[in-house]
């Protein structure tokens, strides 16, 4: 079943299902944070464990992109974390 | 109020070995509670698809499967137990002679506003089984670099294709089912590159090999997947590694070289591949950090276990990987002892014989692929290590030097390794390793602390303090 969630400030089409992580990486992405020393990073471990993947869904940061089912209308942005 | 009754055996992971603890308790007629983090059991071996997006093909994506659906029915139509999923046991709290409490968010994963449960359970079996360990080298934190795991859940649990041209690298069997993974999702294979040269290999698993025919069906598994990289002519090097991963915002090519016996990479031997990801797995780490909070005894980086799968604290049993690295069967046989012993019943025979077959498949695993030291030679000094704060080999190296500490607790308070979001689950074992060899043969006075987690999974502050109130 589709869904619409939006994706720094644009609406994706998702299946019911889909984890944030599947959403994004099904759109092409391949990374969406900014770590501490400004490198990008996308899903490593891909099971919860290393959280590289940290989105923020509704405002709420730190979320694992890989463990967040998607809910429809759900707001996803991207998060830097702070600069050393 | 802590939920419990006198014969409640609650279970901690919904995998394979959870399963099996689950069905062994309920026939010795414990009412189970099964503590599932994600929002189905399966654990990491029976990943799949949620029912929402269920495929007619799914059965292709494992093997087992149809044990799977039959022991995945037993669970969920019996009404004496209570499945919890998107249950996060977030710590234990331990009490002298009896289980620990064990402590749990219930809700999406880091959510808000979940709900809070507390469980006295008669036994506990902690069956958190174990992630991933892939050794850092330069480019590691690239995007398009993965576990091998990422690649299979990602295949399983989402249908994704981490790349379009994928190399798969590392060490152990594990590699060969990713890579008919990413078959399946479309990915083009470029290689398997495994760590462990001939002699190493064919020395771990040549021994005897007679006594591995009742675990034939794993070979015969193996063998599948070996079969499925001829046909797809994937090229299989062994005694070599990538050691370095090049490209702007994301990988776009791999520097694979030869190794020594002690995997140290031989030079002049580097060969350049483009590809658009590279899956990269050594091994795994048992998450002990729930049984270490309980108080459980380790040996070395697993949970010490009798016969009947009881640690060292009463009430409290372990099975699966946490007792060391043995993959599904084993998992299977173990849970199963558990968890007839924890609901008061005797040990399978069947089980007992099944576990012993299996643990010595293990066994010949670490033998035949088990991490060698030379892998410290290709991270060099600007390699990074920690991926929470971003800490480089040449930081960790410096700071032993420059304070002279062997001490790993303060070493990581003055570097920051480890100490980050992920709680120095992925670089941990690294991070150790590099320091030891960095403070000279005395090593480390506080080694594998690392694997200390007493909060074992992040919470928010905000339900940190309703949990108190509902407490109260």
């Amino acid at each position: 079943m589709s869904i619409h969630v939006n994706v720094a400030g644009e609406q994706v089409e998702a299946q019911v299902g889909q984890t944030v992580a599947g959403v994004l990486m099904s759109g092409g992405r391949v990374s969406w944070r900014t770590s501490r020393s400004g490198q990008p990073r996308g899903v490593f471990c891909g099971i919860g464990v290393c959280f590289d993947c940290l989105v923020v869904v509704n405002d709420l940061r730190d979320v694992r992109a890989c463990q967040r089912r998607v809910v429809d209308g759900d707001r996803i942005e991207f998060q830097e974390d702070d600069h050393a | 109020m802590p939920e419990g009754s006198a014969t409640t055996v609650v279970v901690i992971g919904g995998g394979p070995a959870g399963m099996a603890a689950t069905l062994a308790a309920r026939r010795r007629g414990a009412r189970v509670v099964l503590i599932e983090a994600g929002d189905d059991v399966g654990g990491q071996y029976w990943r799949h698809l949620p029912e929402t997006r269920a495929t007619a093909d799914e059965h292709t994506f494992h093997h087992g499967w149809e044990r799977f659906r039959t022991m995945r029915s037993a669970i969920v139509t019996d009404p004496e137990v209570e499945l919890i999923l998107n249950g996060h046991v977030w710590s234990v709290d331990r009490r002298d002679g009896r289980p620990p409490l064990v402590h749990v968010m219930i809700g999406a994963a880091d959510g808000r506003r979940r709900q809070a449960r507390t469980f006295d359970p008669s036994s506990l079996v902690i069956a958190t089984g174990a992630h991933e360990r892939t050794l850092p080298f330069p480019g590691w934190d690239l995007p398009g670099v993965f576990t091998a795991g990422a690649a299979q859940a990602l295949a399983k649990g989402e249908r994704v294709a981490v790349g379009t041209n994928v190399l798969v690298a590392g060490a152990g069997p594990f590699l060969l089912p990713v890579v008919s993974s990413l078959l399946k999702v479309g990915a083009t294979v470029a290689g398997v590159v495994e760590a462990a040269g001939w002699p190493q290999i064919t020395r771990g698993w040549g021994a005897r090999p007679w006594r591995l025919a009742k675990a034939s069906a794993k070979g015969v598994e193996l063998k599948g997947y070996i079969a499925e990289m001829a046909k797809n002519r994937i090229p299989y090097t062994v005694g070599s590694a990538v050691i370095a991963a090049h490209g702007i915002d994301r990988v776009e090519e791999v520097v694979v070289a030869r190794l020594t016996p002690d995997w140290s990479p031989i030079p002049g031997t580097e060969k350049t591949i483009t590809v658009d990801a590279v899956c990269v797995s050594h091994g795994f780490v048992p998450r002990t950090e729930l049984a270490i909070t309980a108080g459980c005894a380790l040996d070395k980086d697993t949970v010490k276990t009798d016969q009947n799968q009881r640690t060292t604290v009463p009430g409290v049993f372990t099975a699966g990987e946490l007792t060391g690295i043995g993959g599904v069967d084993l998992a299977l046989a173990e849970g199963e002892i558990a968890g007839a012993v924890a609901a008061g019943g005797a040990p399978p025979p069947a089980a007992v014989r099944r576990r012993k077959t299996f643990r010595e498949f293990a066994g010949r695993l670490d033998a035949a692929h088990g991490i060698r030291p030379g892998w410290q030679t290709w991270v060099d000094d600007t390699t990074l290590v920690c991926r929470c704060e971003d800490v480089t080999a040449g930081e960790l190296r410096d700071t032993a030097r420059m304070t002279g500490s062997r001490g790993l607790r303060s070493l990581k308070l003055t570097t920051r390794a480890g100490l980050g979001i992920c709680q120095g689950r992925t670089c941990g074992r690294a991070v150790e390793e590099i320091l030891a060899a960095a403070v000279g043969p005395d090593g480390l006075l506080d080694a594998g602390r690392t694997a200390h987690r007493p909060l074992a999974v992040p919470l928010r502050l905000g339900e940190l303090a309703t949990t108190g109130e509902d407490a109260g």
